[in-house]
């Protein structure tokens, strides 16, 4: 049997596979399948895999991709992950993919749907406009037809019908998927020592690249071994990060944060993989509409949805007393306006609860990490230190 | 650098206008008149107005505080609760007014908001600025009006029932709510008709660059001249007559041949023409208007004086359709095109207006117009073979500002201009 070891090993591979192998392997093994790549941070994957095909997760070129013509396409002040992307789209690698979508997410990712359209990536380039209005009739019925017109754009390039039968399949294991994730995270919580967070991220991420029904055979796999796993507690707190957005941190990054005396039991690196809180209804008669409630009911909080009806403050604070965290990291993508105008606001409700908390800048191919780690290190023993302190922030 | 500006009667008449407008801010807690905070791109100033509202528009603050040599301190003030270096300084420099008593660009206090209108156009950012005010402001309403972006170079009318949809359901309601008055339809048709007029006035204007040489400067003077219909004049009748002064102003001299004052004076030898793209530097606005001044440079046309709106592709207010007009109004800002329709419209600029070269300012606070620029540069330089260029600068952050490098790049710019003409014309 495939030990944890080999399992992880394996999610890498699949995960920081910059060629997206498997996913071009599963296209051409089957007629009429399409690629259609999606930006961070979430897409409702269960459309596309309806419609006979895969999204595939692009979350840029990390710590693996040289950048060369990316930095001609973007000044110095604008954020890292766009320039991998094009650099990735340059040389090739998104060259069987069918179309690609740009969830709304901040004025970059808008651009660079423009930037693709100009250098012609794909069969179809489109800028989704997720509602900021969070009424059925109103964001709902816009929502929809935003959907109903990827639908249209995929049935023109392979002449797959929509069938609500098969948008219900996909619901399905889509739920699972995410139950499967939010399984893995809950074990993580209860015993952070049985594996640690850069593996769990190899473990989501490698579901950004490949079939649904093969990240659930892979999720229940490692909930199975973890299961029968012991491992040894260390004296490590208890961190939640918050601001990773959409650019991914390096994975020495993570193991950075681990090492210098932390467990990372909550954080909102993969975000789009857990943005629907519980299930989206499955077996309905309309299964576009039940996407589309859960994207206007369920949704997680993030730097990208408008919040005044429902602060994310307090879902965060709610969060991090669930998941009884001793301290946050908050640790945003350099230049990112969306995750750093969210900090006063997230740092304030810290303030104002007690909360220790640090704070860091970081891009995907931020390869020194001597500085973070004496911060980090810094942050755990003071907090182990002062244990059970109050400390009075205000 | 002469010490007295030279200053055109239209720029008197806005001065007026726009000072009235802050003093009645000013007294708007006595006289019981409510105030709507907004943003530039996307204002819908007539419905605003259509409810006697007074607006306020934080980036015009901001604007004003750099102009005034103030927004530094107020940046500084930000970043010390909290806000990231790395972050748009219009925002920062709105909140470091706000805590430092909100005293606004005249110096008069302005009126904390009764009413966050987030018309959520062409930015990302300004969702989060007004997430931040609401905060600031706790209790205050936010009426959201999301602008969907024009991805596929059109408006559908799905796009357009949406946001008809969020301003009768959510923006009206709100207004009426806050205001005590209730919408009447037909005083913001008669709101819009001046709008209408307004808009032709604005392209006739602009179109004047046409002349040679041109009789205003499209970018250094065009930011004076979209000041009224960007702060809170849209649809008003002095709008409409500072247009009509303006126009007959800019005729007299394309009569006479003269080209654009300037604050250094009148330019006397046009030596190039060009098309600009990005906000200015206004912390040093008169220092960078010098610059091309002292190398004869005129602009024809930029993209900034249609961030609150694109006139040049046909696009009118229809007072018969108020609703839809406005939220068309919104999709058609510049901020809200996609890189391609960007593209379209620069070339046409360039084409009409017989641009020289196009020069990129990238705004280190603004990814809503940086990202992408240099693509649009490239496709423009391959497309139409014009020369172009780049410099970089701030929004209201005088940290940002480097003349000598701004200089040093435009140096090269016009040599390389130079050198064309040269080659040209052998």
């Amino acid at each position: 049997m495939e030990s944890l070891k080999q399992l992880i090993n394996k999610c890498e591979g699949l995960a920081f596979d910059l060629n997206y192998t498997r996913a071009k392997q599963w296209k051409s093994e089957g007629d009429g399948r399409v690629l259609v790549g999606y930006m961070p941070i979430y897409f409702p994957r269960e459309i596309i895999h309806a419609m006979n095909g895969l999204a595939v997760g692009i979350l840029g070129g990390g710590d693996k991709k040289q950048i060369i013509r990316g930095d001609a396409y973007y000044q110095s002040y604008i954020c890292h992950m766009p320039r991998g992307i094009i650099e990735l789209a340059l040389d090739g690698h998104f060259d069987q993919f069918d179309g690609f979508l740009f969830p709304s997410i901040c004025d970059v990712i808008r651009n660079l749907s423009g930037m693709f359209r100009v250098l012609r990536k794909g069969k179809f380039v489109k800028y989704m406009d997720f509602p900021q209005n969070f009424q059925k009739h109103i964001g709902g019925e816009f929502f929809k037809y935003e959907l109903m017109d990827i639908v249209d754009k995929i049935s023109k390039i392979n002449k797959v019908k929509f069938s609500p039968e098969k948008l219900n399949e996909g619901i399905q294991l889509f739920n699972k998927n995410r139950a499967l994730i939010n399984a893995v995270y809950g074990l993580r919580k209860k015993s952070p020592w049985k594996i640690s967070a850069d593996e769990v991220y190899s473990i989501i991420r490698a579901g950004y690249v490949i079939p649904v029904e093969e990240h659930n055979e892979i999720l229940k796999k490692a909930i199975e071994l973890l299961g029968s796993m012991d491992g040894e507690p260390m004296d490590k707190i208890r961190v939640m990060i918050i601001g990773a957005f959409c650019e991914q941190p390096p994975l020495s990054l993570i193991k950075t944060i681990e090492q210098a005396g932390c467990y990372i039991i909550e954080d909102d690196f993969l975000l789009g993989s857990k943005w629907i809180q519980g299930d989206v209804e499955a077996g309905t008669s309309d299964p576009v509409g039940a996407i589309v409630d859960a994207y206007l009911n369920k949704s997680t909080f993030s730097s990208t949805v408008y919040d005044v009806d429902n602060p994310k403050e307090v879902r965060m604070i709610k969060l991090f007393n669930e998941s009884k965290a001793d301290g946050i990291i908050f640790a945003a993508p350099s230049f990112c306006d969306p995750a750093l105008l969210d900090h006063p606001i997230l740092q304030s409700s810290c303030h104002d609860n007690d909360i220790r908390y640090i704070s860091f800048l970081f891009s995907e191919n931020t390869g020194q990490f001597k500085v973070i780690k004496e911060q980090v290190g810094t942050f755990s023993d003071s907090i182990k230190l002062w244990e059970g302190e109050t400390v009075n922030l205000k | 650098m002469p010490s007295k500006v030279v200053k055109e009667k239209s720029m008197i008449i806005q001065k007026e206008m726009i000072a009235n407008h802050f003093r009645e801010l000013s007294t708007a807690k006595e006289t019981g008149k409510k105030v709507v905070y907004t943003f530039v791109p996307g204002n819908i100033s007539e419905l605003i107005l259509a409810f006697d509202m007074l607006p306020v528009y934080p980036e015009i603050n901001a604007l004003q505080s750099g102009m005034r040599k103030k927004s530094e301190k107020f940046i500084q003030d930000a970043e010390r609760i909290g806000h990231s270096e790395d972050v748009c300084t219009y925002v920062k420099c709105d909140i470091g007014m706000m805590i430092n008593g909100n005293i606004g660009p005249t110096g008069e206090k302005i009126p904390p908001p009764d009413l966050l209108l987030l018309s959520y156009t062409g930015c990302f950012t300004f969702m989060k600025w007004f997430e931040n005010l609401k905060r600031l402001y706790p209790g205050v309403p936010v009426a959201m009006l999301h602008t969907p972006y024009q991805e596929d170079k059109k408006i559908t009318p799905e796009m357009t029932r949406y946001m008809v949809k969020q301003l009768k359901e959510e923006v009206i309601p709100k207004m009426e709510q806050v205001s005590g008055v209730k919408y009447d339809e037909e005083k913001l048709k008669n709101i819009l008709r001046n709008s209408s007029k307004v808009e032709d006035a604005i392209l006739r204007i602009f179109d004047t660059t046409k002349n040679k040489p041109s009789p205003i400067d499209a970018y250094f003077a065009g930011v004076y001249y979209i000041g009224p219909i960007n702060s809170g004049f849209r649809g008003t009748p002095e709008a409409v007559n500072y247009y009509e002064e303006l126009y007959s102003e800019i005729m007299e001299r394309v009569r006479l041949g003269l080209g654009p004052i300037t604050p250094e004076g009148e330019m006397e030898n046009e030596r190039f023409r060009l098309v600009v793209e990005g906000p200015p530097n206004w912390t040093h606005f008169r220092e960078f208007w010098k610059l091309f001044y002292d190398f004869g440079a005129v602009i024809v046309a930029s993209s900034y004086t249609k961030v609150g709106g694109v006139y040049d592709m046909g696009f009118r207010v229809d007072p018969d359709k108020p609703l839809d007009s406005l939220a068309d109004y919104c999709m058609n800002c510049y901020t809200n095109l996609n890189l391609e329709q960007r593209i379209d419209l620069l070339s046409k600029c360039i084409t009409d207006y017989k641009a020289d070269g196009f020069l990129v300012n990238s705004i280190k606070s603004c990814n809503s117009f940086s990202a992408g620029q240099l693509m649009i540069m490239k496709e423009l330089e391959r497309k139409l073979e014009i020369p172009v260029g780049l410099i970089e600068s701030d929004l209201v952050d005088p940290r940002y500002f480097s003349y000598s490098n701004i200089k040093n790049r435009l140096e090269s710019f016009f040599q390389m201009l130079d050198q064309r003409k040269i080659i040209l014309n052998y």
